[in-house]
């Protein structure tokens, strides 16, 4: 595993990928699609009518602590003007993330990514252009921000997660934001290098 | 619709000093460190989105890093809610004030 590069010749950003580890970003980017689609961000009880003519965003910080962490509070101290943003951005910023997550999803199958991987040795190898490359970068973001969010990583951690058993599911989840951190760390990289 | 004519002198009551409208309150856009992103990226969305040489780029992300927070940039408040809103679709943690 060598990362993103950028082709000498046609410019263009270059990645090979085992099958499995293919799917594995599938399915973290289908995560990521799936809880910006599915969770409401302003969960509250009302008229389901008045629910339904209300064609206006959120205005209230989402409760799922990811979502909190990829639509913040544009301000701190005026909630009433937190609230305002939030209704007309959101709702926008929710689509952008979930169509970049959904590119990663359709490239990989473009590159041969079968819907149910069984084949084994397969390789998959993705050649994006420079607009597609910068979304799977931002998506590459939201899945670490999604991540280190559920498994609370703090600035400096290293060793708690360093001295986990093998075993723990915590420290392989940990495994997996360290790599989509190593894959956006040359995907930067390559996209810098011109 | 007739042509155009020559604009009349326009009497004035008040003093003219009184209409003129005050610039609005210049607002500034906040990046806020957080423990995951990282120092190539912050950097690159600062070049990518405000254009700024990869000298000043490094600056402002060093700042967020060390000093928890740094000043991205400044405007009108529309401005650096458009700004705000770019800085949540990088996936940095952005807030908007009034500038001191």
């Amino acid at each position: 595993m060598t990362g993103f590069t950028r082709h000498r010749r046609s410019g263009r950003i270059i990645a090979n990928f085992t099958g499995f580890e293919a799917d594995l970003l599938r399915s973290l980017a289908g995560q990521l699609v799936e809880l910006l689609r599915n969770e409401s961000a302003a969960p509250v009880e009302r008229d389901p009518l008045e629910a339904m003519l209300d064609f206006s965003g959120p205005t209230t910080l989402p409760e799922d602590p990811v979502l909190a962490r990829l639509f913040p509070s544009a301000y701190r101290d005026d909630d009433e003007a937190a609230g305002d943003f939030r209704r007309f951005t959101e709702g926008g910023l929710r689509d952008g993330k979930a169509a970049a997550a959904a590119t990663i999803i359709d490239g990989l199958e473009e590159a041969g990514l079968p819907p149910e991987l069984t084949e084994e040795g397969l390789m998959i190898d993705v050649e994006l252009d420079e607009p597609t490359a910068e979304a799977w970068m931002r998506s590459f973001t939201d899945i670490r921000l999604a991540l280190a969010t559920r498994l609370e990583v703090e600035e400096g951690d290293e060793a708690y997660w360093a001295s986990l058993p093998d075993d723990d599911p915590r420290g392989q989840a940990h495994d997996i934001y360290d790599w989509v951190g190593y894959l956006q760390e040359t995907l930067v990289e390559a996209l810098s290098d011109r | 619709m007739g042509p155009m004519s020559a604009p009349s002198p326009v009497e004035l009551d008040e003093p003219v000093t009184d209409d003129v409208t005050l610039p609005a309150t210049p607002w500034t856009t906040v990046v806020w460190n957080d423990p995951v992103n990282l120092m190539s990226y912050v950097t690159f969305v600062f070049q990518k989105y405000f254009g700024y040489s990869k000298k000043k780029a490094e600056k402002l992300m060093l700042e967020v890093h060390e000093d928890g927070r740094s000043a991205v940039s400044s405007g009108s408040r529309e401005e650096m809610e458009r700004d705000v809103q770019a800085m949540h679709e990088y996936g940095l943690w952005a807030t908007l004030e009034k500038q001191e």
